[in-house]
């Protein structure tokens, strides 16, 4: 890493003037806020006392079984308090805007994870609360933004673009833009400027802390392999980070292909992004040959989204993680198959880190470990997933 | 050879007069119209034109020239097309021509090919709404080389980055009157004497204001404060409104605009 906030050539600070002593000011903040002992030890107790942490690292005796390859562990994520890796990053940002003395949130949301935490959070500490999400994903996950209304905050549609989370950010960060004296803008992902995609990552990085600590203890050793899905990458790079200097463990992100990267309807950034600069960010983005972002497609709300956070485009780029594209189609299926083998019901987001395990292994020895980052539950998508079946489960 | 905007403003003081820069988003609802509505808008008073590159998520722009940005892709307006119609445009006019465009559209196009057409097609400056001073970088040098300024901008929440700012500055310094987004406002809540006042101080160029000026009046009383006044919104609502028979319309009420600031 060089410059301060690149990886590689990505990354940087690309916002409108009106906003950059803003993000400077998120940067002084976190900086100084980082290392300081009671910081850290606050955010420590929240995890413990709040969150549920540390999240287990489950044994799937069954799934290692059925699949004959590989131990497989389960990195349970869905069980923190809110149903997923979310809340890691929502509780470090927003005690950060306590310090800060900001009385006004802002997020966006996709699937709505990043915004029931937002909006948890919000009530514990007393903050205002405004969450914006595409108009087409309120109908998705419907039962996320009633959720959102019942902790208090004010969930806005917008209808502008795809309505959809690239549409969410795009307002979110126009409302930042409108009231940046007052408000801060709590970004769900290790995308945007820098310093998001750093301070997200090292709020996220305890997920991996803990799957190290917890397989040296069980098994004596390192994985072969950690699995995760990739829509920004916050969940990924939680359970990369610890083993990115581990060169013998893989790690495999898991991006959205949606009907397939040879259609147009998926959000394959990494199979099919070029370099471009958007949201912020230098990064990998899908787009047509004027710079125009694309409409992306997943049934995933939490991975429609046509770019990727700057440190996986360098991973990638130097060799050290490799990305693979799921279906929807693979999604449910694997969805349904976690579902079925161990009793876990696993976000649509997750399902894709499950199918992309499920593919290698079969293929790896049986002394090999496999650790599959179950970033959140499958609660909120099982209407999705019955109407994908073509299954009506609507109430009379 | 002396870049437009300059000898423009040097035109200006000497007249005694303040600029008047208008915008208009390319290609909507088609870019023969736009043809028409830039050179009724210099036939009727403006000094300027910025020329709106359509970008599909315009983070800095209010609900009218979103829509109008998306008006324009949908009939499938492209950078390469918008080069031919500012072609055109040139022939018949020697004033300003600026394209105010988001980043990527600049990357992705190749900064190298896109500053090179620039010049060879009569464009003098670029505003680029979401690049920020730190990373001017990305096309100063191939700005320069062309001979194309890059305009900076400042808000009123740059407070101790206006003195960078402004002293790099060359053409015009845009300032932004209000935090938030383009689009017309009633009335505006900074402190303008404050603003202006550091803004004075450090600009080594003519500063301009621009976001939400919506009328002759507005226009008049915020050209008090410096060297011109942008007005973007209030054109676009124009050519929503009226098309095709948008052009005359626009030059209307640029006239007006222009009036009120000349008396």
């Amino acid at each position: 890493m060089g410059k301060i906030g690149r990886y590689g050539e990505y990354g940087g600070q690309y916002v409108p003037e009106t906003v950059m002593n803003a993000v400077h000011e998120v940067e002084d903040a976190y900086n100084k806020y980082k290392n300081d002992p009671e910081f850290k030890a606050e955010l420590a107790d929240l995890y413990v006392n709040y969150a549920g942490r540390p999240s287990l690292l489950y044994y799937a005796e069954k799934m290692t079984k059925d699949l004959d390859g590989a131990k497989v562990y389960i990195k349970r994520e869905d069980l923190n308090h809110t149903g997923s890796h979310k809340i890691n990053n929502v509780l470090g940002q927003l005690l950060l805007a306590k310090r800060m003395g900001k009385k006004r949130i802002i997020a966006e949301t996709g699937a709505g994870q990043h915004g029931v935490a937002t909006a948890t959070v919000c009530a514990l500490m007393g903050l205002e609360c405004e969450v914006y999400m595409g108009a087409e994903d309120m109908k998705r996950q419907s039962l996320n933004v009633y959720r959102m209304n019942l902790l208090g905050a004010k969930v806005t549609g917008v209808s502008s673009g795809t309505s959809t989370l690239k549409d969410a950010i795009n307002e979110a960060m126009r409302d930042w833009c409108s009231n940046i004296e007052t408000t801060y803008y709590c970004i769900g992902s290790v995308m945007g400027p820098h310093p998001y995609p750093e301070m997200v990552r090292d709020f996220q990085k305890v997920i991996s802390e803990e799957i190290k600590k917890q397989i040296l203890e069980t098994e004596g050793r390192l994985p072969d392999a950690v699995v995760a899905c990739v829509g920004g990458g916050s969940n990924a790079i939680g359970a990369f980070y610890n083993f990115i200097e581990d060169k013998d463990v893989r790690l495999i992100g898991a991006e959205a292909a949606g009907k397939g990267i040879d259609t147009t309807l998926h959000a394959a950034t990494m199979a099919k992004g070029s370099l471009g600069i958007f949201h912020g960010m230098k990064s990998l983005f899908l787009q047509n040959d004027y710079g125009q972002i694309d409409e992306v497609f997943s049934i995933s709300a939490g991975l429609d989204y046509p770019g990727v956070g700057p440190e996986h485009a360098y991973l990638r780029s130097i060799g050290r993680a490799e990305y693979v594209s799921i279906t929807d189609e693979e999604a449910v299926c694997a969805f349904e198959y976690l579902s079925k083998t161990e009793g876990i019901i696993p976000a649509i987001e997750s399902s894709h880190a499950v199918a992309a395990a499920m593919k290698i292994i079969p293929e790896m020895d049986k002394d090999k470990i496999v650790v599959i980052n179950l970033s959140g539950r499958g609660d909120k998508d099982v209407y999705s997933i019955a109407k994908y079946r073509g299954v009506d489960i609507n109430e009379e | 050879m002396k870049n437009r905007i300059e000898l423009c403003f040097e035109n200006l003081e000497k007249q005694g007069k303040k600029a008047l820069i208008t915008f208009v988003t390319a290609g909507d609802p088609d870019l023969d119209t736009t043809e028409k509505v830039v050179i009724e808008m210099l036939e009727n008073g403006a000094d300027i034109v910025e020329i709106g590159v359509p970008f599909s998520d315009p983070i800095a722009e209010g609900p009218t020239i979103q829509k109008a940005s998306l008006r324009s892709l949908k009939n499938g307006t492209t950078l390469d097309k918008i080069f031919e119609c500012v072609e055109k445009i040139r022939m018949k006019t020697d004033k300003p021509l600026v394209l105010m465009m988001y980043l990527n559209t600049i990357f992705r196009y190749g900064t190298e090919k896109f500053f090179a057409l620039c010049k060879q097609k009569g464009i003098d400056g670029v505003i680029v709404p979401d690049m920020p001073f730190e990373e001017r970088d990305e096309i100063l040098e191939y700005a320069e080389n062309n001979g194309i300024f890059n305009i900076n901008l400042v808000a009123p929440t740059s407070h101790d980055r206006i003195k960078m700012i402004a002293r790099e500055s060359k053409g015009f310094l845009y300032c932004v009157s209000s935090t938030g987004v383009t689009g017309t406002r009633k009335e505006f809540k900074t402190d303008f004497d404050e603003f202006f006042g550091t803004i004075k101080k450090y600009a080594v160029c003519p500063y301009c204001v621009g976001f939400g000026i919506s009328g002759p009046e507005q226009a008049k009383k915020m050209s008090a404060y410096c060297s011109g006044v942008i007005v973007g919104s209030a054109i676009v609502s124009i050519v929503e409104e009226y098309g095709a028979d948008s052009p005359l319309k626009a030059g209307k009420f640029v006239k007006t605009l222009r009036d009120a600031m000349d008396c």
